[in-house]
């Protein structure tokens, strides 16, 4: 939003090469197009197979949704350390409800009756857990990261309480489909995963609420004097970043088949990776879903191709660690040279 | 400043302490073993680790920053020291053992100064990237299995003991040396935030960066010695964890980072920077460490635990958020 005037500015002396590394995000495209390429050749008949591809696009919705929901309050300057535990939680009591209403043997009009209503429950939690935090948040004007520790360590524990800390199982076949399925050769999670991420494009570039988070983000106090009603706002990003996260939370229960408490614990940190590694300022106002959706395919192709190399999982979280401080100093370097004031704000 | 004489009720530090003490009477009522000896040296113990890594999350936090990697440079520092004396079989007084893992965690602390001080990034993404940085190379560089035959100094460090004996009714009770340590910390940290320059300049750094440059403070090389001495403090915890637990983990201690920064934030220092005080802090750990222990002789199942915590932070911060929010909105 802002780079391509200043590139447009600031480049007219320069090649096209050097213009397009200056655009939104290129820099990251380029990595994330470098990565595919060079695990491709490092392993071409495996990294490129039908078996592989398809195994990706499985894996990463699940994390993808969740970084979503992320995003978004990271957009208001805000922060979601709950998103886990709202997931788990939304998950675990479909789950419960799901075994109880109907088990495995459950077939044919009623199970999809019950597997509807357990969605609906789900997602009903987690835009309650949402709206809990927006009312901390926006309401008692507590710090978002320390609101949202709270509430995720009460969402988290409420699932261990309800479950004494096992996994929950037991559901209706048709259920599996939600993350295990493919319509016309697409993942069921991708297409949800894709849907939402158009869903909020455009509920970020052309909806009034879209631009009025982007102003709160970038400046609170004027938001607040340009009449922007700052508590409505809070309470509905947080309403929806809890719907995404619920929606995540259905995805993991359907691809294990059961639902747990602690599922996808590491998902948190690597879910502000993504946003941070996307663009996404965390200090509130700027960043785009296309960011984003490079950054989970860039850690998606990093992770699957280290892994076909028989590289251990710890390292893969070593170059995760090295790409996103890798990206921010080039980031900041071009910031710092724009003014010393953008860059101060550490 | 003028010290009110009456109690402030305003502040976190007199909130969690009132809450510390009716949680230890609601404990004492309920189960009468509970005021002894023995309960407090076990409780005493168990804050030894979180209470160093709460010093330095202060400090962090009052030099407006925040460090989740912390515990990464723990780890790290206390399994490859360890892995070090092993694989070499170093015969070093434990002295010296505990210096190699402070100064490794001081170095691993200057990674993250590089990125904060020297590129001026932001300091959650920078530590956000470390952790995994630190966490990934431990763990595939130096190594995934645990190390139970500590080398012998260590273990004589272990078995050093500043208070034992055994109560009336015949329990064992004991305190190891390694408190002495969160003692130093504390005492070190005190002298540096009150009674040095340095102290004054990180609390103005906290206050306002931009201000602190114009009136002349060396921002870069303030931020550098900030998260070296935590480095360092973190190496100092990993390195006596390891020798309390007679084990060298590199999966341990890595997950406190959340729990430990929400005790010190419990203890009201801010966020934002530039406020936050050792007492609070060493009060946040207090009620976190007596939670984590006492719950069940309140009759409360362990699988509720996380629940009360969480409630206990909402609660904790929310109270005097609400009444800063308050007091801001009848000031205009």
């Amino acid at each position: 939003m802002q780079t391509p005037t200043e590139a447009r500015q600031t480049s007219s002396d320069n090649s096209v090469l050097l213009r397009l590394l200056r655009a939104d995000n290129s820099r990251l495209a380029v990595i994330t197009i470098v990565i595919f390429v060079i695990m491709t050749l490092l392993s071409p008949e495996r990294f490129l197979s039908a078996g592989n591809l398809s195994s990706m696009a499985f894996q990463f919705p699940e994390f993808a949704i969740l970084s979503l929901a992320m995003m978004l309050v990271m957009l208001t300057g805000g922060i979601d350390l709950s998103v886990v535990g709202t997931a788990n939680l939304s998950a675990i009591i479909a789950a419960l409800l799901l075994a109880a209403l109907a088990g495995t043997d459950a077939t044919g009009g009623f199970a999809i009756a019950a597997i509807l209503l357990a969605i609906i429950v789900a997602i009903m939690v987690g835009l309650s857990a949402g709206l809990l935090n927006g009312v901390a948040i926006g309401a008692f004007g507590l710090p978002p990261i320390l609101a949202t520790l709270g509430t995720g360590l009460v969402f988290t524990g409420l699932g261990v309480a309800l479950t004494g800390g096992s996994a929950v199982i037991g559901f209706p076949d048709d259920f599996a489909a939600l993350g295990n399925s493919a319509i016309f050769g697409l993942p069921v999670p991708l297409l949800i995963f894709a849907l939402l991420a158009v869903a909020m494009t455009f509920m970020l570039d052309r909806t009034k609420y879209g631009l009025r988070v982007q102003l709160f983000g970038t400046n609170p106090l004027a938001a607040r004097f340009a009449g922007i009603n700052d508590l409505a706002l809070t309470i509905r990003t947080y309403v929806i970043s809890g719907g995404l996260a619920s929606v995540a939370g259905l995805v993991i229960m359907s691809r294990a088949n059961s639902a747990k408490a602690d599922y996808g614990s590491s998902y948190l940190l690597l879910s502000i990776l993504i946003c941070v590694l996307g663009g996404i300022n965390p200090y509130g106002g700027f960043g785009r879903v296309s960011g984003l959706v490079l950054a989970v395919l860039s850690l998606q192709f990093l992770s699957s191709g280290l892994n076909m190399l028989q590289v251990s999982n710890f390292a893969t979280e070593l170059i995760w660690g090295a790409l996103l401080l890798l990206v921010m100093t080039t980031n900041g370097l071009r910031l710092r040279r724009k003014g010393r004031g953008s860059a101060s704000t550490s | 400043m003028v010290r009110k004489p009456t109690i402030d009720f305003s502040r976190n530090e007199t909130l969690v302490a009132i809450v510390v003490v009716l949680f230890v009477a609601m404990t004492a009522i309920v189960d009468h073993n509970f005021l002894s000896l023995p309960t407090l040296f076990d409780l005493l113990r168990g804050a030894i680790v979180m209470g160093i890594f709460a010093i330095g999350v202060l400090l962090v936090l009052i030099s407006g920053g925040i460090d989740v990697s912390f515990t990464a440079i723990a780890a790290f520092a206390m399994y490859s020291t360890t892995s070090l004396l092993v694989h070499f079989k170093l015969d070093i007084p434990w002295p010296f053992v505990f210096l190699l893992s402070v100064a490794i965690g001081a170095g691993l602390g200057l990674l993250n100064a590089l990125f904060i001080a020297g590129f001026r990034l932001p300091t959650l993404i920078v530590t956000l990237g470390t952790l995994s940085i630190i966490r990934g190379f431990l763990l595939t560089f130096i190594g995934s299995q645990l190390i139970s035959n500590l080398p012998a100094n260590l273990r004589v460090f272990s078995r050093l003991f500043m208070i034992r004996g055994t109560t009336a009714d015949g329990s064992f009770y004991s305190l190891p040396w390694a408190f002495a340590a969160l003692v130093i910390v504390v005492a070190v940290t005190w002298f540096l935030l009150y009674r040095t320059m340095l102290g004054r300049m990180i609390f103005a750094l906290g206050g306002s960066l931009e201000s602190a440059r114009r009136i002349g403070i060396n921002v870069q090389a303030t931020q550098v010695f900030v998260y070296a001495f935590v480095g360092g403090i973190s190496g100092l915890a990993g390195i006596i964890h390891a020798a309390m637990a007679r084990v060298a983990n590199p999966f341990d201690i890595v997950g406190l980072e959340l729990s430990v920064i929400a005790a010190v934030v419990l203890g009201g220092a801010r966020l934002s920077g530039g406020y936050g005080t050792i007492t609070g802090a060493l009060l946040g750990v207090a009620l976190i460490t007596l939670i984590n222990n006492s719950l069940i002789l309140l009759g409360i199942p362990s699988t509720w635990q996380m629940v009360v915590i969480g409630m206990l932070i909402l609660l904790g911060t929310g109270i005097p958020a609400y009444q800063t929010k308050r007091a801001a909105r009848r000031a205009g």
